[in-house]
């Protein structure tokens, strides 16, 4: 599959912290290695040829039994040349954080605390790491895969 | 003989020495009798302020029923009230999650004496398909309800038929139903 420009351009600028790329249907795909994503980031953004200066979607996916079990989803965006590009980053359970990216976009403050707070993935340097969604006596993450479906926690009343 | 002794001998009469004649035909038409209850209650039925505790697509429908085609106006219940202290019908209108829980109770516990609650829509009945981690499985968990309007949403013709068996309830209280008092439940927040 013919790469893209990013893809290219980020291959040969990281050649040690790209896992793998894809690009199907133009939907340009980098999983890199979590240690080095503020570099490879602040890259992405600042780079006078790519300039992906919006930071569109901040998420996870639980892949519960495989080797690494979360997966952090960027999508960025350049207003300038009208391109997008997906990046993952593997984080595994026993080591479950990641840099936080607050200090190149302010705005993945509030994505961060929310995939904080329903995977419980921890991001390093964030100004105020706080649950969003759920409430600060919830225990557990909800969308981890092995929450239990049916478990309520009610904040007050009776347990329904 | 004043009007209001002539009341009095009257009931008396009405209500030791019953005749076959309706006493109250004796005042003329000017005058009715009947029980401060009743009256209050029929007071009460038609003068419904509401509260809309609207969260989510529920109050679109709402919306509708207070525009003019279904016009909620016809049944007294038209002027929604967004201060607690000056509503007595509180709606319910969409999902309730359990952060919000602690809000819902607070706004019932500051509304005024007499109240009512009605749950519109299946996610106050009972959570409805949000069978999940964050929602109150029905707002009855929380607070008194009178009313349940189960329907997702529920058309406006439910609601007015909701709304007229609230008032068929109201109109049969008695002094004693109230005070309620507080929510049972505690809210921590
Ligand atoms: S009952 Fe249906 S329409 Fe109403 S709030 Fe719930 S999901 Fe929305």
């Amino acid at each position: 599959m013919k790469k893209s420009n990013t893809l290219k351009r980020l291959t040969e600028k990281f050649p040690n912290s790209i896992i793998e790329t894809h690009s199907f249907r133009s939907d340009d795909t980098a999983v890199v290695k979590k240690n080095d994503i503020m570099e490879i980031f602040t890259f992405l953004r600042d780079d006078p040829d790519l300039l992906y200066n919006f930071m569109m979607d901040l998420t996870a996916v639980d892949y519960m039994g495989d080797e690494s079990r979360f997966e952090v989803v960027y999508h960025l965006y350049s207003l300038k040349f009208n391109t997008r590009i997906r990046i993952k980053a593997k984080v595994a359970e026993s080591e479950c954080s990641i840099d936080s990216i607050t200090s190149l976009w302010a705005s993945a403050n509030w994505f961060e605390r929310e995939v904080y707070d329903l995977y419980g993935i921890h991001f390093n340097g964030h100004p105020d790491l706080r649950r969003i969604l759920m409430y600060e006596d919830f225990k557990g993450h909800p969308l981890r895969k092995d929450y239990p479906i049916r478990k309520r926690q009610p904040l007050i009343g009776p347990i329904n | 003989m004043g009007i209001i002794d002539k009341i009095q001998t009257i009931t008396r009469q009405a209500i030791h020495e019953p005749k076959e004649e309706d006493p109250s035909k004796l005042l003329g038409d000017s005058i009715i009798l009947t029980q401060l209850e009743s009256v209050v209650d029929w007071a009460r039925k038609y003068s419904l302020f509401l509260y809309p505790f609207a969260t989510a697509c529920c109050a679109m429908e709402f919306m509708s029923l207070g525009g003019p085609k279904y016009d909620l106006d016809r049944f007294g219940a038209a002027l929604p009230r967004f201060t607690p202290r000056q509503a007595d019908l509180l709606l319910v209108v969409g999902t309730i999650s359990h952060k919000q829980a602690p809000i819902l109770v607070k706004i019932y516990n500051q509304m005024t004496e007499p109240k009512w609650v009605m749950a519109f829509g299946i996610c106050a009945v009972s959570g409805g398909f949000y069978d999940n981690y964050a929602t109150v499985q029905g707002i009855d968990t929380l607070i008194p309800v009178d009313v349940y309007i189960p329907g997702c949403p529920p058309r406006p013709e439910m609601v007015i038929d909701g709304l007229i068996k609230l008032q068929e309830k109201i109109a049969k209280e008695k002094w004693t139903d109230w005070p309620k008092g507080a929510a049972p439940v505690v809210a921590k927040s």
